[in-house]
């Protein structure tokens, strides 16, 4: 499991980046996005995965999975969730005021 | 504690400024010089039997002690900074106005400026002493551009600032190349350790950085060219810093090292042959000048390489050894340690003089100045006293060193030592040279300015005699000037035999009694000299006088200043192109740095630190659920990737999304799982909400490199991710 964990975590991640790389704000912000997943999904992989129980404290489980990576996690979700959140509404502003959304136009004038 | 007073009141200052407006600040400023200057000369009177060494702990950790040292050669300097620094303070009470001039700022540079010269002159340690060097070229830039309006001001502290920095931080390199060799980092006892210090091979590159620094402080050729620029600083600064003391800490340097490295063929060579060089330069350049400050500053370069080359010319007395072979070596250092004081004094009186002509006039340009001395009288005779000792003739005190001069000169032409067979009779003939052209910029400035036809029309003022407190400081220097020359043993004795004493330690013991000095002791080569220097010198003014074109300017190319504003100039442009080239402003270049960067580190580690393990044995097994969730995911990844229009890259968004959820359902992390639910929910939200206003995706085509550039990045990062 951890492997082919890997594996989608590697995929993804050169989704996001192919994605980031490119020129239109969109895709962007959708790469950031996808970049944020991968990274979410290489913490949980590393914490390791499906070792003992929940970890919510209870009797009768003998042993709890790691819960650092989760609190790691649960940490970047919500920046993630803010970042996207902004980022999309700078996009927005910039096309209202520029009229464009791809990088090379938003450089000006004297970078052409 | 001496050290410390000045900056304890250069805190207060601006309260005095603040709250008591209707007083000039110096007045209040006057107290802490004065009262340094009576310390200092109480511990001169009244020596105690072994020089105190105090040390308060600064950073144990590595043996750095704050250690203040009291022998004869700090307590010169001590003497010079304070003494000086008293007469410049009253002198700018009355030179600069109290409505105009930032007088706070001005006073706390000073007081800064005073307190970190005495922490030089008097530290021990040798970080301690790099602490405070710079610090005297931070209080130097920020007077020099006290006027900071004019352009000329911020160019001329810039360039120092630049010079003597540069020349500061190569002596804290070898100071530390210093310290690692004898394991200290107090001066006394590298001192004791002289021969291990001769016999490392980083013997030769402590001393050339040493040098450095030294050279750059004291306007050694051919680092020169920052004093004339620093000349737009005030007058009273340029009197105190920039010719009585923070000029001189180049040669303190050379002096507290020549213990050091003294006696070696090297030291010699070097240190005189720069002294010579600037000596003959600053004098041939200063007749050129028009401009009486410009002419000053050239002179003051001239009479420090005059120092420099008596220290280097003293040097080989630590090669005999003490005893009657190293006595006329010793009679060098007394030379250069004896100008050292005329030369604070006569120098400081003659820029106040200068400062004065400038207030009263209006200007400074011998071409418009003439005939002088009747308006101004007493301006007029200061200024004859102080270039007439400048110049070398009695009845001034400069005549001793002069004839000093010569005689370590001529000693040292006749030096059997370090390949001086050869040399040797170039030191006498460029020193005497260098004397007639001292002579003739003398007599240019006290004939151009004061006598000759008055020419009213030409000033910006009408010319008047200054009042008295402008002239207070210069005449008590002048009458100085005249006192050592009729009594020049007490000076001696008090202050000269022990600095001398702690440049040549034992050898003043030893070594047989130093001759008084007299005025009159025959017709010996010296005085031949001098009355040759006089000869020559009025024959050259003539000259120059009946002939103004004989001295054109050579092309711009030649002069050193050129090549620093080129260097300046170049290394600008050079730096701006080479920031315009990879600050493109594209975040897609950025972005690319950033990954590329990333992959190199990340790529460089793993292979570096061998970490290519690959274990599968502790793996958890895959369900058939797992397995069509990840195949899910990979799709969904995919179609954000491939999709050309919005909506189903954000559907692909939205899966991928969803998928995680479940995965950490499957993972046992129920809380994420919630948030993420939420969370992706509300992305999808204000996604949807952004598209109503953006515009659709362009199915733009990029040019192939791009996109080829792009996919072997993305894969790179991906295959690190991986793994």
């Amino acid at each position: 499991m951890e492997t082919l964990m890997s594996v989608i975590v590697g995929i993804i991640f050169a989704i996001g980046v192919y994605l980031v790389l490119s020129n239109s704000l969109l895709r962007i912000i959708l790469g950031i996005s996808v970049l944020a997943h991968g990274a979410n999904l290489l913490i949980i992989t590393m914490g390791g995965l499906k070792k003992g129980g929940v970890p919510i404290l209870r009797e009768e489980a003998a042993a709890y999975t790691d819960p650092l990576p989760q609190a790691l996690i649960l940490t970047a979700i919500v920046i993630n969730f803010a970042i996207t959140a902004f980022l999309l509404v700078l996009a927005y502003r910039a096309y209202q005021t520029t009229g464009v959304d791809d990088m090379d136009d938003l450089r000006g004038p004297d970078h052409v | 504690m001496l050290i410390i007073t000045p900056f304890l009141y250069a805190i207060l200052v601006p309260f005095f400024r603040k709250y008591l407006e209707k007083v000039h600040t110096g007045w209040f400023v006057l107290p802490v010089p004065v009262g340094i200057f009576a310390c200092l000369v109480k511990r001169v009177l009244f020596p105690y039997p072994a020089p105190p060494l105090q040390s308060v702990p600064w950073i144990p950790s590595l043996g750095i002690h704050f250690s203040a040292y009291g022998d004869g050669l700090a307590l010169l300097f001590g003497l010079l900074i304070s003494g000086i620094g008293a007469l410049v303070v009253v002198y700018s009470i009355f030179y600069l106005a109290k409505e105009r001039e930032a007088l706070g700022n001005f006073y706390v540079y000073l007081l800064m400026f005073m307190g970190a010269m005495l922490g030089v002159v008097f530290s021990d340690n040798v970080l301690v002493l790099y602490l405070f060097w710079e610090w005297t070229s931070i209080a130097s830039f920020l007077l020099i551009a006290f006027w900071y309006e004019r352009r000329a001001s911020r160019y001329g502290a810039q360039k120092s600032l630049l010079i003597t920095v540069l020349g500061g931080f190569a002596m804290l390199a070898g100071f530390l190349l210093l310290a690692n060799i004898t394991d200290t980092f107090s001066i006394r006892a590298m001192i004791v350790q002289r021969d291990t210090i001769f016999a490392h091979p980083s013997f030769g590159p402590a001393m050339v950085l040493i040098l450095l620094g030294a050279c750059t402080k004291s306007a050694q050729f051919p680092f020169h060219i920052w004093l004339p620029d620093a000349m737009e600083a005030p007058t009273p600064v340029s009197a105190y810093l920039h010719s009585a003391t923070m000029v001189k800490a180049g040669i303190y340097l050379i002096a507290r090292f020549t213990p050091i490295f003294g006696g070696s063929p090297a030291w010699f060579w070097v240190v005189s042959a720069v002294g010579l060089v600037t000596l003959f330069w600053g004098a041939w350049s200063a007749v050129r000048q028009v401009d009486l400050k410009a002419m000053l500053a050239f002179s003051t370069i001239s009479q420090l390489g005059l120092i420099t080359c008596l220290m280097g010319a003293g040097s080989p007395a630590l090669y005999y050894g003490p005893g009657p072979t190293a006595a006329i070596y010793t009679t060098a250092i007394l030379a250069g340690v004896f100008h050292l004081i005329n030369h604070s004094i006569f120098k400081g009186c003659l820029f106040m003089t200068v400062g004065i002509i400038d207030y009263r006039t209006g200007t400074r340009d011998i071409r418009k100045l003439g005939g002088l001395m009747s308006l101004m009288p007493i301006t007029f005779t200061i200024a004859v006293i102080g270039s007439f000792s400048m110049a070398g003739l009695p009845p001034f005190s400069g005549f001793f060193s002069k004839e000093l001069f010569f005689t370590a000169m001529l000693n040292a032409s006749e030096l059997n030592l370090f390949n001086m067979e050869t040399w040797g009779l170039l030191f006498p003939v460029v020193a005497w040279i260098a004397s007639v052209f001292t002579f003739t910029y003398c007599m240019i400035f006290v004939f151009k300015a004061f006598l000759g036809k008055h020419k009213p029309q030409k000033l910006e003022k009408k010319a008047r005699e200054a009042y008295w407190g402008l002239l207070f400081s210069p005449a008590i220097l002048a009458a100085l000037v005249m006192l050592f020359f009729f009594f020049p043993d007490q000076l001696v004795n008090y202050l000269i035999i022990p600095a001398v004493a702690s440049i040549l330690p034992g050898f003043i013991e030893a070594g047989p009694e130093i001759g008084p000095i007299v005025a009159w002791h025959g017709w010996t080569p010296e005085l031949m000299m001098t009355l040759g220097v006089v000869a020559v010198g009025s024959g050259l003014f003539l000259l120059i006088r009946n002939r103004p074109g004989l001295y054109r300017r050579p092309p711009e190319v030649w002069s050193l200043n050129y090549h620093y504003d080129q260097l300046l100039e170049r290394s600008e442009a050079g730096f701006y192109r080479l920031n315009r080239s990879y600050m493109t402003g594209s975040l897609h270049d950025y972005l690319l740095y950033i990954f590329l960067f990333l992959v190199l580190v990340l790529g460089a580690a793993t292979i570096g630190l061998d970490a290519w393990a690959f274990d599968a044995a502790g793996n958890s097994p895959i369900t058939i659920y797992e397995g069509i969730l990840a195949l899910v995911l990979l799709g969904s990844a995919l179609v954000v990737l491939f999709a050309r229009q919005r909506l189903i890259a954000l559907i692909g968004l939205g899966v991928m999304g969803y998928v995680i959820v479940m995965f950490f359902v499957i993972f046992r992390a129920p809380d994420l799982a919630l948030t993420q639910m939420v969370v992706e929910t509300f992305t999808l939200v204000i996604f949807l909400l952004c598209f109503y206003f953006l515009p659709e995706l362009k199915t733009r085509v990029e040019s192939p490199p791009f996109r080829f550039r792009n996919e072997v990045l993305a894969g790179a990062v991906g295959l690190l991710g991986t793994i």
